[in-house]
């Protein structure tokens, strides 16, 4: 470690994190073998045999949504940019209640397995099918790649495990939940993970307001004296407000959107557990986003940006800091584990609502067109979470050191443009037809995908990085010579001087610059441009997918689809017929 | 589904009680998501057009700023929101189900 490396012991093997880590595992895999004789049908394997209480499946569903990614980031987002971090927390907890107006309770009634099921009811199988498969399996997979690399960089930086050796162990350990324990396995992690993460957060926060008197006031009056008044009002993260509206829906409407959040509602046995599953999960998630900022402003004052800046730029390791100041080196070991356990449960919920996607949807339903064994599904979706952990491995690999943050963005605006609208259209809307759906479905995924590849995130940051930094050295060039000449000149205004003098200097520094500008704003035309101009594709690409949908079905009109309404009607709103 | 079920489904859809049921759950449920969407794009569109309202002290000589109660209400409200479709649904929903159900059940 270089000497002016601030003393911590993040990124060394600490013995504490490796012992509660092995113990999470070793418990982990024993609920998973207790679990695996359990699972026998595919009710077992995808859907726990129904037999998930509310509280269970709320906290099971704050452990499948709390990723690392934002326990970490968000501290780290707030410790480092105030307020806007602030702003971000706020966006990931509003889709919840979406969720529980529109989407839980139908959900529960209408499908058996994934949300395919309820986008097809009453519509041709085959095609919808198809297409949700693809919508499902494009976020599941840029989700998991998101995840993937998070994992590898954070374990690097926790433990000193080498990123490779990080994601090989983090896709054997999900790998082995999802293929053994199916979904009762799946569950229970992360319900134990959501304690965990719970436990450890809230402990935390107490350990930092115990620093204040527990008084926020004290906490923000000390943060407003280290990074001045800015640090508490909203910055510079929003500057274009369509953009800002187009982030708010992609985020509100993408969590309604997301395949393993969805699936979680077939594993209650009813619509009343499935919404006090919501509840809870809403509670849950909205506490610990309380905590998370908490941890984040906390870290800024007691820790401080520079030591945290200094360790990892995006302020990642914001909360581990903060505990091991606050609590030592077992603390930062407990709550190291806590994040890999937290990583962990958030993967196997994709894979598995990914190989429900190929086994349920595109095996069943698109090449069995609904005839097969469930003996023969449930291999399938076995080779398929094989195949899908593998995947995630390899790409987790291949991404390594890309700036993947991107993907957490394509994850919710495909989710809230390919899933959500059909979804939605589907269980409320008389006249949907099967082209209405699977067009729709089709149009918010490419049109998300595409819009996004065009953004500044990717045709700017990433694409055209190179050009970019080009254009920045160029800048520099022309700036740096008239900066000394600047500095020069303002030397020479030695206090006592001739006024007239002054102004002369003035004048001459005045000329320096405006001679420069022409060069300037010729070098800054070369800028790369991106194409589209938002960040945040959202609102164009949720507002295509349901025009699409609404023009498709009305010019596809299905009296047959319309007459099976009645029937859907009466599971969706009083549970006959639904699965049990 | 037999063909007696379905001439009886589609008994029970006309039935009024079923119909009053239906329309309850939608409007409960069209007006929480109104309420949800305004509260939290209220909450954007300050972000968006009106930063100094959020960057106003909450109290004389304090520094904690109206822009922090405010997001952190955004998300409890949220949360009783659910609250309140949840009591509604235990009270009201659950009971106007059964009597739907029993309607057909019991002939």
């Amino acid at each position: 470690m270089p000497a002016t490396a601030p003393q911590t012991m993040i990124g060394q093997a600490n013995p504490t994190a490796i012992l509660f880590f092995v113990a999470f595992v070793i418990s982990t895999l024993l609920i998973t073998w207790w679990a695996a004789k359990r699972t026998r049908t595919t009710k077992d394997f995808y859907a726990a045999g129904r037999s998930v209480t509310g509280l269970q499946n709320g906290l099971a569903l704050a452990g499948d949504y709390m990723s690392a990614a934002s326990f970490l980031g968000i501290a780290g987002l707030v410790s480092t940019k105030g307020y806007d971090g602030l702003i971000y927390s706020v966006g990931w907890l509003v889709g919840w209640p979406i969720i529980m107006f529109l989407i839980s309770e139908p959900l529960r009634n209408l499908g058996k397995y994934t949300f395919a099921d309820v986008v097809s009811y009453r519509l041709n199988q085959r095609p919808i099918r198809a297409a949700a498969a693809a919508g499902s399996i494009v976020v599941v997979l840029t989700y998991l790649i998101a995840q993937m690399v998070g994992a590898g960089t954070l374990i690097k930086l926790m433990f000193g495990l080498p990123f490779e050796l990080a994601i090989v162990v983090t896709g054997c350990l999900m790998i082995s939940y999802v293929l053994f324990g199916g979904m009762i396995a799946t569950t229970w992690v992360q319900i134990i993970k959501a304690c965990l993460l719970l436990g450890g957060a809230t402990l935390l926060v107490v350990l930092t307001l115990n620093q204040f008197n527990f008084s926020y006031g004290n906490l923000f009056s000390q943060a407003e004296k280290l990074y001045t008044n800015k640090f508490l009002e909203p910055g510079g993260l929003v500057t274009n407000p369509v953009d800002a509206f187009s982030l708010g829906l992609a985020l509100m409407f993408g969590t309604a959107g997301l395949p393993h959040i969805l699936m979680r509602f077939f594993t209650v046995p009813d619509v009343k557990a499935a919404r006090k599953s919501v509840f809870y999960a809403t509670g849950f998630i909205g506490y610990f986003y309380i905590l998370t900022v908490t941890i984040g402003f906390g870290s800024a004052v007691l820790v401080g940006q520079k030591i945290i800046m200094g360790i990892d730029k995006g302020g990642n390791m914001a909360g581990p800091l903060l505990a091991e100041a606050l609590g030592g080196n077992v603390f930062l070991g407990f709550l190291s584990a806590v994040a890999f356990a937290t990583i962990l449960a958030v993967v196997s919920g994709l894979t598995l609502a990914g190989a429900s996607a190929f086994s349920h949807d595109l095996y069943v339903g698109v090449i069995r067109r609904g005839q097969a064994s469930e003996k023969d599904e449930v291999k399938v979706a076995k080779i398929a979470t094989v195949g899908l952990g593998f995947t995630a491995i390899m790409l987790g690999i291949l991404f390594k050191g890309q700036n993947v943050a991107f993907l957490v963005g394509l994850t919710f605006a495909i989710a809230a443009s390919a899933n959500f609208p059909a979804l939605l259209m589907s269980i409320m809307w008389k006249k949907f037809t099967t082209a209405g759906a699977y067009l729709s479905i089709y149009t918010g995924l490419i049109v998300a995908t595409v819009l996004l590849i065009l953004s500044p995130t990717v045709w700017v940051d990433i694409v055209h990085k190179a050009d970019v930094q080009a254009v920045e050295k160029a800048v520099k060039a022309i700036e740096e010579p008239m900066k000394a000449k600047v500095a020069d000149l303002e030397k020479q205004k030695v206090p006592g001087l001739d006024p007239a003098k002054v102004a002369e200097i003035d004048a001459s520094i005045a000329a320096e610059k405006k001679a420069v500008e022409p060069q300037l704003k010729e070098a800054k035309s070369q800028m790369p441009k991106a194409i589209f101009p938002l960040k945040n594709p959202g609102i164009y690409s949720m507002a295509a997918a349901f025009l699409i949908g609404i023009l498709a079905s009305l010019l596809s009109p299905d009296k047959v689809a319309e007459a099976k309404f009645e029937g859907e009607k009466l599971r969706e709103y009083i549970g006959i017929g639904a699965e049990d | 589904m037999s063909s007696i079920a379905k001439k009886t489904a589609h008994e029970i859809l006309e039935d009024p009680d079923f119909k009053a049921l239906v329309s309850k759950k939608n409007t409960i449920s069209i007006i929480l998501t109104v309420l949800e969407l305004v509260l939290y794009f209220g909450f954007v569109g300050l972000i968006a057009y009106n930063k100094p309202f959020l960057a106003q002290k909450l109290n004389e000589g304090g520094s904690t700023t109206i822009g922090i109660p405010i997001a952190v209400m955004t998300i409890v409200i949220s949360w009783i929101l659910t609250m309140v479709y949840i009591f509604w649904a235990n009270s009201s929903y659950d009971s106007d189900v059964k009597n739907v159900k029993d309607k057909i059940i019991g002939g």
